[in-house]
């Protein structure tokens, strides 16, 4: 036995590292058909890896002061050795991890991957989606410009819609009655601590769920109704390990490439991943001419201001954007259809879930322009279709015409 | 209730008090320690003393003209208002959410045509009564962007809303009421005081 070995045997009698590694990696079979889309889970993955480090440096300069946060970050940008680089890291890594998620819960619509027995790794990820929204809200009002300012300020007064309590509900929020230093102060501890530590724990048993289960794919059959009687080894299935971690490491590289490309020579994405407007200090008593959240936001903005008020208060939009988000946890049991992957379904779902991505795309759209009224009838339009794709799949996708799914994987 | 666990008598129903009991303990200190924390984040006393009042010059804003000031971390604004202003104000009443400022947008001395304690002068708080964003001051009759029916007043960037030159809100837009009038007095015809209601006498004079 040499040194090794008996050293991973001095490990294992005190610590499952062997166990823990073979139920995860190296014997956790995967189905053998995964194809493009399973890339965004293990880069989502490598996105939050990449913004907890960046963001632990950029912690070492950056002062949550109302007075001194901007020059902070200016501080980072320009006297900082490689500060610009980490700055960018961070903010680029923001919006690319929607990226990834959005195509990541995307793969979960057309495969299926949120249907019983995998409801709960569904309900994890909802939940991971609302943190990372929570977590990017917060982080944006740390660079303290304008956007920061103003967005913040729009984004707590929806709490102050809110019925009897809201006045009180936004200062308690605040710490303040108008967005000040105390609501900085805060911000960036919920952004620093708090919500990286509900992530990473969300994160974990979101794969402790998939590992539990089995992963889903393309075809939406279940690869552990076929074992091999002898070893229980699905028929269908590859260890993760080697066979993944290298399939994935190809999409990695490419990934990165993109990443390298946007950070070295787009980091503000034209307005898109940093806002014009978030390049000059926060001025409380002067709204820039046009705001707009940034883009991951912006489908959920453009219901919001779709939505006209109602009886002297605006709290009916805010519900209906909170509505659009929680709609997603009850998705395992709207879908009523026999068959789990898109492969397999008639036309009604197929043309639902196109009208739902053409108007996902079409609010975010509009969520960056100002609001004029022919682009508020266009919004009002397309948030009729985003909800009728939750509020009518239990219908449509019990009468629609599936075709028989197979019993082994098509490959 | 009592069942046998390893040839030993039982009696669940202590064991499940037990537990009832060790967790509603628990949860109550569970929330006896949130307390404080959540209290923390309420506004400290250094920023509920924050709202003093502010005294403001208004002898050099000129006809049409709007300024600016700080109160309570939220802008005011002060606009000297022509009498082609004020007479503007009456004719577009019938746009309007509540031209009569029935809602308590206003101390009870403003609840009146012009929102104001002089006629030419408006003060109100330059917060959009929507999501909370500052209008600008929109003051040319029949802007080109906002339609030729445009009477002046101020256009609210984040949302399009609208609100006349008395702050007033016009229909069909998403601020829900008008803009807010803050307490305020004049010390003397130059001398403005924003945060202070006048006192009692010289409303009744």
């Amino acid at each position: 036995m040499s040194a090794l070995q008996k050293m991973m045997g001095w490990i294992d009698d005190r610590f499952p590292l062997t166990a823990t590694y073979k139920a995860h990696l190296s014997e956790y079979y995967a189905p053998k058909n995964f194809n493009f889309w399973y890339f965004f889970g293990s880069l989502a993955l490598l996105v939050l890896v990449i913004q907890i480090v960046t963001g632990i440096f950029l912690t070492m300069n950056y002062k949550p002061d109302a007075e001194l946060a901007f020059t902070s970050v200016e501080y980072i940008m320009r006297d900082v050795d490689w500060g610009w680089l980490i700055r960018y890291m961070h903010s680029t890594g923001a919006s690319m991890f929607f990226v990834v998620v959005y195509l990541h819960m995307f793969r979960g619509l057309m495969y299926g991957s949120y249907r019983k027995p995998r409801e709960l790794i569904w309900i994890f990820g909802v939940l991971i989606y609302l943190a990372l929204m929570a977590e990017a809200f917060l982080g944006y009002l740390l660079p303290w410009g304008q956007m920061s300012f103003w967005g913040a300020q729009v984004i707590v007064n929806l709490f102050a819609a809110v019925p009897f309590i809201g006045e009180d509900l936004s200062i308690w929020i605040r710490g303040d009655y108008v967005i000040s230093d105390a609501t900085l102060n805060r911000f960036f501890a919920f952004h620093v601590i708090a919500l990286p530590l509900v992530l990473i724990a969300l994160v974990a048993v979101h794969l402790v769920a998939l590992h539990e289960v089995g992963s889903n794919n393309p075809d939406g059959v279940e690869i552990k109704k076929h074992k091999d009687p002898v070893t229980h080894i699905p028929l269908d299935g590859i260890p993760f390990h080697p066979y993944y971690t290298v399939k994935d490491i190809v999409g990695v590289i490419v990934f990165l490439m993109v990443f390298s490309a946007i950070l070295f020579f787009a980091p503000e994405m034209g307005g898109y991943f940093l806002e014009a407007a978030n390049f000059v200090p926060a001025d409380p008593l002067k709204t820039p001419e046009h705001i707009a959240p940034l883009w991951y936001f912006t489908p959920f903005y453009a219901i919001l201001r779709a939505v006209p008020p109602l009886f002297g208060s605006q709290f009916p939009g805010v519900v209906a954007m909170g509505l659009s988000i929680v709609l997603m946890f009850f998705l395992p049991w709207l879908d009523r259809s026999k068959v789990k992957s898109i492969r397999y379904r008639g036309p009604i779902y197929k043309i639902m879930l196109a009208l739902f991505i053409v108007s996902f795309i079409g609010l975010g759209y509009l969520g960056l322009l100002p609001s004029t009224p022919v682009a508020t009838i266009f919004a009002q339009v397309f948030s009729v279709i985003y909800f009728l794709f939750f509020l009518l799949m239990p219908w449509y996708t019990s009468i629609d015409k599936t075709k028989p799914e197979p019993e082994r994987v098509t490959g | 209730m009592s069942q046998e666990v390893d040839g030993q008598k039982v009696d669940t129903r202590k064991r499940k008090f037990l537990i009832a009991a060790t967790s509603a303990v628990g949860g109550v200190a569970v929330a006896g320690v949130a307390v404080p924390l959540v209290m923390s984040m309420l506004p400290s006393a250094r920023a509920k003393a924050a709202g003093a009042p502010v005294e403001v010059d208004i002898s050099k804003v000129e006809p049409g003209m709007l300024l600016t000031v700080e109160w309570r971390g939220k802008p005011v604004w002060i606009v000297n208002r022509t009498p082609e202003m004020l007479g503007m104000l009456a004719k577009h009443e019938d746009q309007l959410t509540d031209p009569k400022s029935e809602m308590p947008q206003q101390p009870a001395y403003c609840k009146n045509a012009n929102r104001s304690i002089k006629p030419e002068y408006l003060v109100a708080v330059g917060i959009c009564t929507h999501l909370g964003c500052s209008p600008t001051y929109r003051k040319e009759v029949g802007a080109a962007d906002l339609g030729a029916d445009w009477p002046g007043g101020f256009f609210c960037p984040c949302h399009g809303s609208r609100f006349d030159l008395a702050a007033r809100v016009f229909k069909n837009v998403p601020a829900p009421t008008n803009l807010v009038i803050p307490p305020h007095q004049y010390l003397s015809d130059a001398r403005l005081l924003i945060g202070v209601d006048p006192a009692t006498d010289h409303l009744q004079g």
